[in-house]
This record gives structure tokens, C-alpha cells and sequence, in this order.
């Protein structure tokens, strides 16, 4: 049996309801962030502390304090004079009503009558309201103060756009390499993951600590890891299953439109890549980079000189990436696609070009061809009756490069959050700063899963849209810095602050790997 | 079950209160403690909330006789008849009655009769009335010749000593106190201040 904490005293829908609680309770014990459950006269509300506070019945008491160092005294006045009060706002009903009982948790419209009694959740009513661990949900990891399970539905989370946001350093790469293992475990999802700082293949690195094991050490034969710098790949010790190269002559003018705000390039220089490439066709680059002014332009393209020694100081920064080559031998983004259909996950490393050109133009590229492919097969499928490809994730960093307000137009990116799961691609972003990121874009997004900010502008832009902003403000602003992280939108039933589960002791990775696999890297350990 | 111990007689009677005389000088229940009077069908409870020793006539003032006497108790040795001539009376506020097994702590329908023998309650009684604190309320609210906070402690030390574990009774009263005087919180602290242990 659990405890009364206290009773409703006051409150509205809009803005939650006030507890008092009763003298037996410690105010010390209440934590923001925990769930409790309001026994309503004919329904049983779900719901989260946001705010504890201290009351009074008598103003004159905070004028002149009783000699509390007397123990008697000071506990005759706790709970009765002195009280404590939480806010609370309840989000769910769990219970009533014959609604309630065959479809689960619903959404509140009501709030519990005067005096209704506050308790603490307890595991059942956790569970009920975010399911337990089975076929196709995740345990993600506890909610704050609670040994119980959070566990996620990966399969209506893949169905939309998701978010990671956090500062540098809150664990975000934590928090998706947890994510993708549940998607490669219990969804039918299929990923595509852009890894710039190389740590979801092989191996991932831990701040004051050994590396961690990645997605490939677990599942060797659903994970494959491309590169684009096959020597760094090498000296890590990372065993690729190719290398991509990208040829000039695969780079489209939307590709450079993206990259207008890094590599510099005028509005001008940006139209007049198509004027190029409908000229020089496939070999634009080369043919744009030998083109010299003094022998003046070719017939047919009225490019400003001053756009053009703009345009060809741009490309020549392309050039120089290593892994561009005038042609590149093997088709890489055909090997990705042909990976990805076979229901292989796609890791591509970036080694040493950590540089933000490299990626958005690789990521752009890659993407928009994949996109492309899905989308013809999607219709293809469509049209005759046929099977429809299988659902894939795109997970970019630094995503507000490719999402920002200025490009998210033009990006595949953007296309990608805004016409979702038509063509069963979706994207996962992560972010350190949110704010940078189109809002439509950001509207977009299903689920949002957000480690510590603290600037004000990322916060509103994470939590734009959302009801109970203002509570989830204070809840977001006062996670910790490591290893916290707040979830709300399509996938949850209500908003969450909670601990991703463990990751990176031997215990974890036995929990994380199918059992056999486990069975042996413990075996490993002892030896 | 302790004796029944007999502390005087009803002389006076109103609804809210009634006046025993003692039968013995001095012989008076202390401040706050808990009596009862009436027979089994209709039991009467009340709080000593004022005592008084005065001479059996208004108009005959006692006068001091101990000039040539060594001690106090010498002028009662000497003079006899003090102990008839003087009488002890105590006034009784009603907080409580019985009806058959029930206890009620509020007004009598009825009030007490002249004559009515009044008796000091048991440990048990005692304990029994404390489960409840509506008394409270009915001390706290009426016109005394004593300070309400006064008789408010004196009745709770009375009563805390007959539970086990005092403490927890007294803290429990003071909760109580609290809500009821959450108002005036002068007095809540003047009581707390002498129910304290």
C-alpha cells in the first residue's frame, strides 16, 4: 500500500493542479520530475511533479519564526502551519471509465476534484502508462528517482522524424548509440548513420575512460561500416566493408547550393552553377576549374567575372578534399543502397575529414540519392501492389548545417522532416543547437529527446509547440549535466525527464547483445 | 481498573458548566483535570477550569488569625472549626457527555444535577477521551475565569500523562492547535510553550 502524499487543493486544467501535502511527508523527498498518481472521485489522473514549494496558513510566521531548534515545536508546526505544496500536472488518465480500460492511457480533459488523494506512482502504473520491455519497445532508460523501466515503441518512433538535442558533452552520442541499438534490436527500421566523429561503427570514445563498443562489435553481420578515409579507419583498427570515393562528375549542382554559406559563395556564383552544368553537363567541375578568363568564357554562358573566380575558388576547396577524385572508380552510393536493401544498417565514417564541408556534401549527397531510390520504389510499390521498401533512418549530426532556416528549403534534408514517412524515410537528428534549425523543420519532428541547454533560445526552440512549456522549461533547465535527458512528442505518452540506461560496462553490453554474443565477451573478460 | 476516586458534589448547573463543592477542604481536582458526574445512562464530562476556597458566608470574611502561631498548620490545630466554616468549591467545564458506550465530545442535551456526586476520571477514562481533541475547540471558544491557553495545557498535561507515549499525544494535540489557531498564532505558541516536555 502505498502512502497518501496529500490532497488536491486547488489548481485548473490549463495550469495543473496544487497539493498540499501532508505533514507526514517529507517536502525533502519531492523531487521535480516524479510521477504520482490523483485517485479522482471517478478516474485516476497521471501525472508529474513541476514545482515544490513552502506554505504557510499564518503570513505573521515568516515575520517571526517559531524557535524551531525545539523539536516539539517544530514538529507540531511542520504540515500544519508550515506545509509543503506541489504542482503538479497531470497529463493522463489511467484509469475509470470503460475508455480507459480498453485504450490505455488517454489524455487528460478534466482535472481531479477538490481533497482527491496524491500518491506516488507506483511500478504497474508506470508501466501501464509507458509499457514494459517486449517485442517492439526499447528500454531506453529510468525515469528520474525511479527503479522502474522507460521503455520506447521504436517502431511508431521510426515512423517520424526524431530529435537528440543537448550541449556538447551531455551525452547525446550516448543517447543515440542506445537509440540505434534499439532500432537494430526491435524495429524493422533500417539505418543510414553519418558518423563524423567516428563513434557508432567500431568503436565510440568515453570521456575519461576506455573506449566503448559500437553498433559493429554487436552486430557484425547487420552493420556496415563505410569509410572515407580508409587509412584512419585502418589505424583504429576498424575493419571497413568499403570506401567511398566520390568522383566530380557525381557531384550535382544542388549539392554546392548547400554548401553556399561554407564555402562562401555569392547568391550569383550559387545560380550560376546551373548555367555551368547545363553547359559542361557531368564534367561541370573540371570544366568550370580549367576555364580561365582571359581567353574569355565559352559560347552561350554569361557568368560575372567576379562571380566566376567566386565560384571557382569554391570548388577548388571541393577539390581538395581527399577522398574526391576526377573519377571515382566504384560507385559508392550504389554499394550503400545495396547494403541498405538487403536490410544492412550503414555506418559511414569520416575519419580525418571531420571538416563540416565534407559532410554536408557527402551527407547531402548521399541522402538525396537515397531518397531519390526510395522514392521511386515507394511509388513503384505503390502503383503495382508490390512490397514496400523497408522503413529507413537517416541520423545526421550537426544538424542545423544542413536544417538551418537559410538552406532547409533546399536541402533534402529538409524535404526529408517535412514529408516524413510518405516514402518511409525519416530522419534522426542531432544537435547542439537546436535554435539554429528551421522551425518548420523543428515542428516536424516527432519525438524529441533533449539532454541539458541552457541557452534560452535552444530551449524555446526545443520545447516551441509543446503543452506545458513552461513546466517543461524548468524540468529541462534543471536536468544534469551528464547522463539526463528529457523525451516528449509522438512516441511517449507524456513527457519524461529520465537516466539513459547504462552503457559501456560489461553488465551493459550483456544486457544490450543478443544472448549468445553476450554469453562470450563475459567469457572474454575473465580470461 | 483503578478506584473511582469521589471529589465532590454538584452545586450549581448550567449547560455549559457546573460548581461542586469539595468535601474536604482543599480537597479540589487540580487545574485541567478530567471529571465526570451523572449516572451510567447519562454521563457528564468536564474540565476543572477554576477553583475556589471562600467562607461558607458571603458576608463573613475570614480573618487573619496566625499572629501567636508558629505555622500554618498550628491555626487549623487551634481553631477547629475553620475546616467547617471555610469550603472548597471547584467549576467544571462541560466538554463532553456519554450515551450508553458512545462518547461525545460536545454539549450535553441535559445538564447536570444539583447533587450529582462528581468523580475524577481513571487512566483509562482519560486515554479514552484523548482520542479525540473536538474538546478542544469548546475550551478554546468559551468565557472562563482562566486564560484558554492555560486551561488548553493544563488539560493536555493531565491527559498526556495517562498515554504511553506522551509525546506523540501531545504532538498530535499541538497539530490540532495549530489548525484550530492557525489564525492567532500568539496563542498557538503561548500553548505549544507550556505543553512542551
Amino acid at each position: 500500500m502505498i502512502e497518501r502524499l496529500g490532497i488536491v487543493v486547488s489548481g485548473s486544467l490549463n495550469k495543473g493542479v496544487e497539493v498540499r501535502l501532508d505533514s507526514s511527508t517529507s517536502i525533502e523527498d519531492m523531487v521535480e520530475g516524479r510521477f504520482v498518481t490523483i485517485e479522482g472521485a471517478k478516474r485516476r489522473f497521471f501525472g508529474m511533479i513541476t514545482d515544490v514549494s513552502l506554505g504557510m496558513t499564518d503570513q505573521r510566521l515568516s515575520l517571526t519564526p517559531p524557535d524551531v531548534s525545539d523539536p516539539f515545536i517544530a514538529e507540531v508546526l511542520a504540515g500544519t502551519s508550515t506545509f509543503g505544496t506541489l504542482h503538479v500536472s497531470p497529463s493522463l488518465v489511467i484509469g475509470g471509465g470503460a475508455s480507459a480500460i480498453l485504450e490505455g492511457p488517454q489524455p487528460v480533459k478534466t482535472i481531479p476534484s477538490h481533497f482527491s488523494a496524491v500518491k506516488l506512482a507506483t511500478q504497474e502504473d508506470v508501466e501501464l502508462v509507458f509499457g514494459t520491455e517486449d517485442e517492439k519497445r526499447f528500454f531506453i532508460g529510468n525515469p528520474l528517482d525511479m527503479e522502474v523501466k522507460l521503455c520506447l515503441n521504436l517502431e511508431e518512433l521510426v515512423k517520424r522524424s526524431n530529435g537528440i538535442f543537448g550541449k556538447s558533452g551531455t551525452g547525446k552520442t550516448f543517447l543515440t548509440r542506445i537509440l540505434l541499438f534499439g532500432m537494430l534490436q526491435k524495429s524493422k527500421a533500417v539505418n543510414l548513420v553519418f558518423d563524423m566523429h567516428n563513434e557508432y561503427g567500431w568503436a565510440g570514445t568515453r570521456e575519461g575512460g576506455p573506449p566503448v563498443k559500437a553498433l559493429k562489435q554487436f552486430f557484425p553481420s547487420r552493420v556496415a561500416v563505410f569509410t572515407l578515409d580508409e587509412e584512419n579507419s585502418r589505424h583504429r583498427g576498424v575493419s571497413t566493408d568499403g570506401v567511398v570515393k566520390i568522383g566530380y562528375d557525381e557531384i550535382e549542382p544542388e549539392d554546392i547550393t548547400l554548401l553556399r554559406q561554407t564555402l562562401n559563395l555569392t547568391d550569383l556564383a550559387v545560380e550560376a552553377v546551373y548555367q555551368l552544368y547545363r553547359k559542361f553537363g557531368r564534367s561541370w567541375i573540371q570544366d568550370t576549374l580549367d576555364l580561365k578568363l582571359d581567353e574569355g568564357l565559352p559560347e552561350g554562358l554569361s557568368v560575372h567575372e567576379g562571380t566566376l573566380l567566386n565560384l571557382q575558388r569554391g570548388l577548388a576547396t571541393i577539390r581538395r578534399l581527399p577522398f574526391i577524385e576526377p573519377h571515382s572508380p566504384a560507385n559508392a552510393v550504389k554499394a550503400i543502397m545495396e547494403h541498405l536493401d538487403r536490410g544492412t544498417n550503414v555506418v559511414l565514417e569520416f575519419g580525418r575529414y571531420r571538416d563540416i564541408t565534407a559532410y554536408i556534401l557527402v551527407a547531402n549527397m548521399l541522402s538525396r540519392r537515397i531518397y531519390a531510390h526510395y522514392q521511386s520504389r515507394v511509388e513503384k510499390a505503390d502503383a503495382k501492389g508490390g512490397v514496400r521498401p523497408q522503413p529507413l533512418v537517416i541520423t545526421i549530426e550537426e544538424a542545423h548545417k544542413f536544417l538551418n532556416p537559410i538552406v532547409a528549403g533546399q536541402t533534402i534534408f529538409g524535404t526529408i522532416a517535412r514529408e516524413m514517412r510518405k516514402f518511409n524515410v525519416t530522419l534522426l537528428v542531432i544537435d547542439q543547437r537546436p535554435s539554429g534549425i528551421d522551425s518548420e523543420v523543428m515542428s516536424q519532428l516527432g519525438t524529441k529527446i533533449t539532454c541539458l541547454l541552457d541557452n534560452e533560445k535552444d530551449i524555446d526552440s526545443v520545447l516551441a509547440g509543446v503543452s506545458g512549456r513552461s513546466e517543461l522549461k524548468s524540468v529541462l533547465a534543471k536536468l544534469a549535466a551528464k547522463q539526463q535527458a528529457l523525451i516528449f512528442g509522438h512516441a511517449v505518452p507524456m513527457p519524461v525527464a529520465f537516466q539513459p540506461r547504462e552503457y559501456g560496462s560489461a553488465q551493459s553490453y550483456k544486457d544490450f547483445a543478443p544472448q549468445k554474443e553476450a554469453e562470450e565477451e563475459i567469457e572474454k573478460l575473465w580470461d | 481498573m483503578a478506584e473511582i476516586q469521589r471529589v465532590g458534589e454538584v452545586i450549581e448547573a448550567s449547560t455549559t458548566g457546573f460548581t461542586a463543592q469539595c468535601y474536604e477542604l482543599y480537597q479540589m481536582p487540580p487545574l485541567g483535570s478530567l471529571v465526570k458526574t451523572g449516572d451510567s445512562a447519562a454521563e457528564l464530562y468536564g474540565i476543572v477550569c477554576n477553583a475556589t476556597t471562600a467562607s461558607l458566608e458571603p458576608g463573613r470574611r475570614p480573618i487573619a488569625r496566625g499572629k501567636d502561631e508558629d505555622s500554618e498548620e498550628a491555626i487549623y490545630r487551634s481553631s477547629p472549626q475553620l475546616a467547617k466554616l471555610l469550603r472548597s468549591e471547584f467549576e467544571v467545564l462541560v466538554v463532553g457527555h456519554k450515551d450508553g458506550d458512545k462518547l461525545y465530545q460536545h454539549l450535553p442535551p441535559q445538564p447536570a444535577r444539583i447533587h450529582g456526586f462528581v468523580y475524577q476520571c481513571s487512566p483509562d477514562e482519560l486515554k479514552d477521551f484523548g482520542k479525540s481533541f473536538d474538546f478542544l475547540n469548546i475550551i478554546l471558544n468559551a468565557h472562563l475565569p482562566v486564560p484558554g491557553e492555560e486551561l488548553v495545557a493544563a488539560s493536555l498535561r493531565r491527559i498526556s500523562q495517562a498515554h504511553d507515549d506522551q509525546r506523540a499525544f501531545l504532538v498530535a494535540a499541538g497539530k490540532e492547535l495549530a489548525i484550530l489557531l492557525s489564525g492567532n498564532l500568539n496563542q498557538l505558541n503561548a500553548i505549544l510553550g507550556r505543553i512542551k516536555l
